[in-house]
């Protein structure tokens, strides 16, 4: 029964991670239409902040403070993270808008860069955060199943930035607009929607969520300048099973990668766990091309 | 049309001059040289197969370094049986083998490991790409699916070390077809047949592209469901072209493992699946001979580089390739075309001045 339990808390956990991850790509894959495959790497951008900021703490300010590091990273990974994003939709995304497959290649070669980047920055072995002391402890339930709290802690942040989303894009003005402009350009514009501005900061804000989740995943695990190619796989398959441009697609897909990833590696091993889980992704899009959640449009082209 | 001149197709004329220079390298490069250029013909044979799907049929696949792996695992385990002769190879004694798996064993024989090599990559592309295709599985999500298939055999080679030699791959071979691999003899000769070999695929690919399916290839790469409407099965012409490409690309890893000497799971992974894909977008898809020129060239540049500044290479790649993506869609081949572009823009320039 603990077992189970833990089982159920490390799927849950692991989902997310994932969900987090995966949900700036939900925007910019799923709602933009761009590829975006740096987004591991404004994972890295997020993962790297964090670490700065935490040097700051450390170096400039009383020991007895270190903790309050946590929200300032947060808040800074996610800001860094943007403000690049909104670089990179300005030089070069803006270009590629209607060109899927483009989007995709030229964001594999900013990807390539930002890494190669980080490497002569800050080097190309790993680095490693200390997560707070408050989070070092863990949720006792029984006398031998512990949550670690640090994971409550980053499976509050993924629901928090859930609700923001959904907030933002459902319930706002500003969403209506960023909604808008992806499903009609040009009719968008003539209504007066600024469609440049919408574009970048939509984009921005895609990458800052990136950068939110890699800021988590500092206490979690060292990190290091290909922190993104291992996130980058499963992202994407998490935004494909639920079906682009979905919110609740996503929350979906990582909860199937996630869950059904850790319960296969716990039948199984690592690897083979990854096999099944990628079967089981293929032998869904038999049914479902277009991911579970697939948002209903009438055109034949995508 | 005024005046029936011959005019040779250039992309034509740029292969044969290719196929010329890589002929008579041997004769005045160092042997460290002309094994290097052997390399790059390998990745250049990968790179026409990938021609063939993503310039030609406009399907991009991000993970055909699993194809390329696979063939040359393929071969590896050939090889590795002959360096081993009676006994097990060192790294199974080293994971605690006591004798040798049931797959390992008819690898021994050099003619059925050739076959592998293309019928493993075949097999497993056409299962792929029956499962995508038939359910119109496309563009992008295709994309997707192709590169976790990479980063998943990776995985897999990487986690069954007793069978696979784990990260550690495939190596320290001695002989192939009781030929010592070391000698110069036996690497000219292995030259040529990657040679050859690029030589024959490439007149294969030509004579595809330029016959009645190559431009049902092109058709469905320019409005697939307009194929789809005027009655073609467009799953089964996608379905083969993958598993054409894909069995490219187990020649060209055979071809690479024996030259090279070493397979590892790195070489399967995506970030090598997508270098791939540099190589046909810097030299020109869709032209056969541009994608083998960007092949050749992105890696002569790379080792070039690499023994100067390792640091900048990274950077240098990924700027081209962006470059290349955004102002040159048509890569290098399409230089060529800019001379002309220039004489109709100035012609126009000066009709709008006098009218």
């Amino acid at each position: 029964m603990e077992t189970f339990l833990m089982q159920i808390f490390n799927g849950i956990s692991v989902s997310s991670i994932f969900l987090l991850a995966s949900l700036g790509l939900a925007v910019t894959f799923g709602l933009m239409g761009v590829i975006n495959m740096a987004h591991g790497e404004f994972i890295m951008i997020g993962a790297y902040t964090a670490y700065v900021v935490q040097n700051l703490f450390r170096t400039y300010l009383p020991a007895a403070v270190f903790d309050v590091y946590v929200f300032v990273a947060i808040a800074a990974s996610f800001l860094a993270a943007a403000l690049f994003g909104a670089v990179l939709e300005r030089l070069v995304i803006c270009r590629l808008y209607g060109r899927t497959e483009d989007s995709l290649l030229v964001t594999w070669g900013v990807s390539l860069t930002l890494q190669q980047l980080a490497r002569s920055i800050f080097g190309a072995p790993n680095v490693g955060v200390d997560a707070p002391s408050f989070m070092e402890k863990s949720l006792r339930v029984s006398s031998t199943l512990a949550f670690p709290l640090k994971r409550i802690f980053i499976l509050a942040i993924a629901l928090i930035c859930l609700g923001s989303v959904y907030a933002l894009m459902y319930k706002s003005r500003q969403g209506r607009n960023i909604r808008a402009v992806m499903q009609n350009r040009n009719m968008a514009a003539c209504l007066g929607v600024n469609t440049k501005r919408i574009d970048c900061a939509t984009f921005a804000a895609g990458c800052g969520l990136a950068g939110l989740a890699g800021c988590a995943l500092t206490w979690i695990g060292p990190i290091g300048p290909t922190l993104g190619t291992n996130y980058i796989v499963d992202t994407f398959m998490t935004v494909v099973v639920g079906g682009a441009g979905s919110i609740l697609g996503t929350v979906f897909g990582s909860a199937f990668i996630g869950v059904g990833g850790t319960t296969f590696e716990f039948f199984t091993n690592a690897s083979v766990g990854k096999v099944l889980i990628f079967a089981c992704i293929i032998l869904l899009l038999q049914f479902k091309p277009k991911g579970i959640f697939a948002v209903r449009n009438r055109a034949l082209e995508d | 049309m005024a005046g029936k001149r011959f005019r040779p197709d250039m992309t034509v004329v740029l292969a044969v001059c290719i196929f010329l220079f890589l002929a008579v390298c041997p004769f005045f490069l160092s042997m460290f040289r002309v094994s290097l250029i052997g390399k790059y013909m390998c990745y250049a044979i990968v790179a026409l197969g990938l021609d063939m799907i993503w310039g030609y049929t406009g399907i991009l696949s991000l993970g055909h370094g699993v194809y390329f792996g696979l063939g040359a695992y393929c071969m590896a385990m050939y090889l590795k049986l002959e360096a081993s002769g009676e006994s097990l190879p060192d790294f199974m004694i080293w994971s605690g083998q006591n004798s040798l798996p049931a797959f390992w064993k008819p690898f021994a024989n050099p003619v059925f490991a050739m076959a592998m090599v293309v019928v493993v990559p075949v097999l497993l592309a056409v299962i792929i790409g029956y499962l995508t295709f038939l359910n119109r599985i496309r563009g992008v999500y295709f994309s997707i699916l192709s590169q976790a298939l990479a980063m998943i055999l990776s995985v897999l080679l990487i986690g069954s070390q007793e069978y696979t030699g784990g990260s550690n791959g495939l190596t320290n071979f001695t002989t192939m077809f009781g030929q010592s691999l070391s000698s110069p003899a036996m690497k000219i000769r292995l030259y040529y047949a990657a040679f050859i070999a690029l030589v024959v695929i490439f007149i294969i690919c030509r004579f595809l592209v330029t016959r009645r399916i190559g431009k049902i290839f092109i058709a469905i790469r320019d409005g697939e469901n307009r194929v789809r409407f005027t009655g073609y099965n467009t799953a089964v012409y996608k379905v083969f072209v993958y598993g054409l490409s894909a069995a490219i690309a187990g020649i060209a890893g055979a071809l690479y493992v024996s030259q090279v000497g070493i397979i590892t799971p790195a070489d399967v992974n995506i970030t090598p699946s997508v270098e791939m894909i540099i190589w046909v977008a810097i030299g020109g898809k869709g032209t056969l001979a541009g994608p083998m020129l960007g092949a050749i060239l992105v890696n002569a540049l790379k080792t070039a580089a690499s023994e100067q500044f390792p640091e900048l290479w990274s950077y240098f790649l990924g700027i081209v390739f962006i470059l290349v993506i955004l102002f040159m869609p048509g890569g290098f081949v399409s230089l060529r075309s800019i001379p002309g572009k220039l004489r109709r823009k100035f012609a126009k320039t000066a009709k709008e001045e006098y009218a």
